[in-house]
């Protein structure tokens, strides 16, 4: 031991081993996030229902939770997205023109299988999360501009299709309709479905070695290029997949709502990010999980109907959600600073 | 602990050189490594020190020569080919993952892995935690590593190569940012692989470092092997001398006299961390060369003299007026000027035309009723083009398509025709070729020779002796040397910018 160590132990009490310590800081600031979420939306349940019981009716309920799952499966591939340090913005568009080509496909092909028709939506999807991240993994061009523009692009195909057009309840089979207003008690069968997607992503991104690359590209890409990592296969799987979400939940869309247009999905990006950031997913990459940005779409959407309970104008709906965002971007930012400051002041005690 | 000899060398460069364009970064580039050997790099700025370690990271590929790693010919096409080769490299300043854990960040890429492809995590910790004990450190593997200091994140980096088991392991100047009591915990650590058997090739500018750890050292000068042989017997002045090697360069006119009335007075200036009680003069007439190493504060203090940094303590006085701190706009009314030394990024707009540029800090005197005049703003930077020299198309060309030196140029024109008292000049020609280069000091003579008080930093030793009147030398944000014109020489400033100075006798 040289002297400088003496001298360190000399000033501080000795210290106690350092690691569960640090372990329980860590964890807990892991987790701060999505508890925080959960604390926000049970303050809102407490606070609303004591306003209006009717709040918490089983039917109620069961409106937020369908209202909340085609956002949250939308998050659960953003999320990965996002989590890589780029963006999708094209989701809202790819869901548009899934939407209408496959409950198209009941009017054209009489007696298709629901089965092939949730695959031919996959496969839009596909196809366009595909044409995504090649742009942006080998033409290495901002995912910002490649999915603003796929976004205007798919759009406009999806009006050029449909032309005046729309697929209306009427001409859809009622066992696929029964998908979207099937549940079990006030839990739809389409969020229990969403859920367990939500669950099977978040486990894979935590400890699967393709999901840990991910958080480590969004964290630092240059040394994850340095690791040896593939950076450009992982991001383009990761716009594959939210694009292939996209594309199933245009199918589950068209379920829902039965009535498809060509302005289905129109401004879900936006809604999207938004649960996904909200949900404490860092904006710039490499930390938050999935199950919190499912959790954000869920808090948005409790929002969103705890002011239509309450008799609130409407507007409010997107100032809050925006006030959201920041405080969630604040909340990020000052979760990290002291964090990064917790953490030194740790190295100065323990003279590591 | 004598060095082990008699040993074939785990690696062997020979006669390498890399070449950019027409610009030889590497002339001979050669080098041995021997298994339980700290083996020292030293050499000047710019000797080919980072682009020897570049080749050996994987990150330049040879020109021409030979890498030999255990006798056999390697071509190293990534970074992930060198560490296949057993070559790990730690940088200055690592750059890990903030958000991954410390285990993590070790492990990424190829992480241990359990029953059905799923990562484990305990066995990740345990194994980086037996890691980090045989180094002998106290560091925590599930914490994160955002908050690490610069120290543990070059442990972190050595607990990576030990993992994947390099046998060379490469530290570029690893020291530099470190504590004193950090240094000394590194330096436990390199004794260990050492001892470990792995070779362990160290870059310092210290040179007290140098001789405390190292057993075998490799001189670079001008992209050249200079020396290589065991530090038995050697003496830090013996290492100076080949670092500098060359024939006294000749110096400007005689005849150029300084002894203007003092332009710029800087006192007792410091900011936290970067520098502290720097005091110096310039007065007009005067080249003023402040030289060191680079990493010296050198830089810093220039920006905090113009205004862009701020400082905490002291003054910085102009013609016996205080500059207000923080404030480039105030600087520049009081007739300061600063090409600063990375152009593409502070000194030029890269697509704005050169006629743009050259005017860009004189636009109030181009413009009538609130709009710059096109062609008043052109007819302004022909008259400097011609006055400069500089070679170009067309004035609304963009400045990206000029070369290095007339790039300079452009700089130049746009501080000089504001017409300054004190020119501040960081590295003015740093990657510009020999003639430009003489051009650019030819400038600064005639500047001077005007009455302009010139401020230069330079890391290249010729053109300190050259063109300074004065040098005040740097070392670790410190002033530890200020020599005039008739006593200066090259070996006096390495070795005060290396803190050889007393043993000089300086």
């Amino acid at each position: 031991m040289s002297g400088a160590m003496g001298a360190i132990n000399a000033t501080v009490p000795p210290a106690a081993p350092s690691g569960p310590d640090a372990r329980r800081l860590v964890d807990v600031v892991l987790r701060a996030r999505e508890l925080g979420i959960v604390a926000a939306l049970a303050a809102l349940v407490i606070v609303t229902t004591a306003l209006e019981p009717r709040f918490l009716d089983s039917q109620n309920i069961e409106f937020i939770l369908s209202n909340t799952t085609i956002f949250a499966f939308l998050a659960v591939g953003e999320a990965m997205v996002v989590i890589s340090r780029n963006v999708d913005l094209s989701v809202g568009s790819v869901l548009g023109l899934s939407a209408y080509l496959s409950s198209n496909l009941f009017t054209q092909v009489h007696g298709i299988p629901v089965p092939l028709v949730f695959l031919v939506g996959l496969a839009i999807g596909l196809v366009c999360g595909v044409l995504n991240g090649a742009v942006v993994a080998i033409g290495r061009v901002p995912s910002l501009v490649v999915t603003l523009a796929s976004l205007y692009i798919i759009r406009g195909v999806d009006v050029w299709v449909v032309g005046g057009g729309q697929v209306v309840a009427n001409n859809l089979p009622s066992s696929f309709l029964s998908i979207g207003t099937s549940s079990i008690g006030p839990v739809p069968v389409m969020a229990l479905g969403v859920g367990a997607v939500v669950a099977v992503a978040s486990y894979y991104m935590k400890k699967f070695r393709s999901g840990r690359e991910l958080y480590a590209i969004g964290s630092n890409p240059d040394a994850a290029v340095l690791a040896g990592l593939r950076t450009g296969r992982r991001v383009f799987v990761a716009f594959a997949v939210s694009g292939a979400i996209a594309g199933l939940a245009g199918v589950l869309w068209a379920a829902d709502y039965g009535t498809i247009d060509s302005t289905a999905g129109t401004n879900y990006e936006l809604q999207v990010v938004a649960a996904v950031v909200v949900g404490g997913v860092a904006i710039f990459g490499g930390s938050g999980t999935i199950a919190g940005a499912a959790l954000g779409a869920l808090l948005l959407e409790s929002i969103n109907t705890a002011l239509y309970v309450l008799g609130v104008s409407p507007f409010w709906d997107s100032a809050i959600a925006g006030f959201l965002l920041i405080v969630a971007i604040a909340l990020d930012k000052g979760i990290s600073t002291r964090l990064t400051g917790a953490l030194r002041k740790r190295n100065l005690q323990y003279g590591t | 602990m004598p060095p082990v000899a008699a040993v074939a060398p785990v690696l062997v460069l020979e006669h390498a050189t890399k070449s950019f364009g027409p610009v030889r970064a590497l002339e001979d580039g050669s080098i041995e490594l021997y298994p339980g050997e700290v083996h020292a790099l030293v050499g000047e700025n710019g000797a080919g020190k980072s682009t020897l370690v570049k080749i050996l990271a994987g990150v330049y590929q040879l020109t021409s020569g030979r890498l030999l790693v255990d006798g056999a010919a390697v071509a190293l096409g990534n970074p992930a080919a060198a560490r296949q080769a057993g070559i790990a490299v730690i940088y200055q300043e690592p750059t890990l993952f903030p958000d991954l854990t410390v285990a993590e960040n070790v492990f990424m890429g190829r992480h241990p892995l359990r029953s059905g492809r799923r990562v484990d995590i305990r066995a990740m910790r345990e194994q980086v935690a037996r890691v980090f004990e045989g180094l002998g450190v106290r560091l925590e593997p599930a914490r994160l590593a955002r908050g690490l200091s610069v120290a543990d994140q070059q442990i972190v980096e050595i607990a990576k190569a030990l993992s994947l088991e390099a046998r060379v392991i490469v530290m570029d100047e690893p020291t530099a940012a470190l504590s004193a009591y950090e240094v000394d915990r590194l330096f436990r650590v390199v004794e260990r692989l050492r001892a470990s058997g792995a070779a362990v090739l160290f870059i310092s500018h210290r040179l007290e470092e140098v001789f405390a750890i190292c057993q075998r050292v490799t001189v670079m000068r001008d992209g050249r092997q200079v020396l290589a042989r065991l530090l038995e017997g050697l003496g830090p002045d013996d290492l100076v001398k080949a670092m500098v090697g060359r024939d006294i360069v000749l110096r400007g006119e005689e005849t150029r006299r300084a002894g203007g009335d003092v332009v710029l007075s800087v006192e007792r200036l410091a900011r936290e961390g970067v520098f502290a009680d720097i005091s110096l003069q310039v007065r007009a007439g005067e080249i003023v060369a402040l030289a060191g190493l680079v990493g010296a504060g050198r830089s810093e203090v220039a920006r905090a003299v113009f205004g862009i940094d701020r400082y905490d303590a002291g003054s910085v006085v102009l013609h016996g007026r205080p500059l207000p701190k923080g404030s480039p706009t105030a600087a520049m009314g009081a007739g300061v000027g600063l090409v600063p030394e990375d152009r593409r990024q502070l000194g030029l707009v890269m697509p704005f035309s050169i006629e743009g540029n050259v005017a860009l800090a004189s636009l109030a005197r181009l413009r009538r009723r609130g709009l710059v005049r096109r062609r008043a703003e052109r007819a302004f930077a022909a008259d400097w083009a011609v006055r400069l020299q500089m070679k170009f198309g067309r004035l609304s060309d963009p400045v990206a398509t000029l070369s290095g030196g007339n790039q300079q140029k452009v700089v130049l024109a746009k501080w000089l025709s504001r017409r300054p008292a004190l020119l501040i000049v960081d590295e003015p020609t740093r990657g510009i070729d020999v003639r430009t280069k003489a051009e650019v000091h030819r400038l600064l003579i005639e500047l001077a020779s005007e009455g302009v008080a010139v401020l230069m930093i330079s890391s290249e030793l010729p053109e300190v002796m050259h063109l300074a009147d004065r040098v005040l030398v740097m070392r670790e944000g410190r002033m530890v040397a200020e020599m005039d014109r008739r006593e200066v020489s090259e070996e006096t400033i390495v070795a005060a910018a290396t803190g050889q100075l007393q043993r000089l006798g300086a």
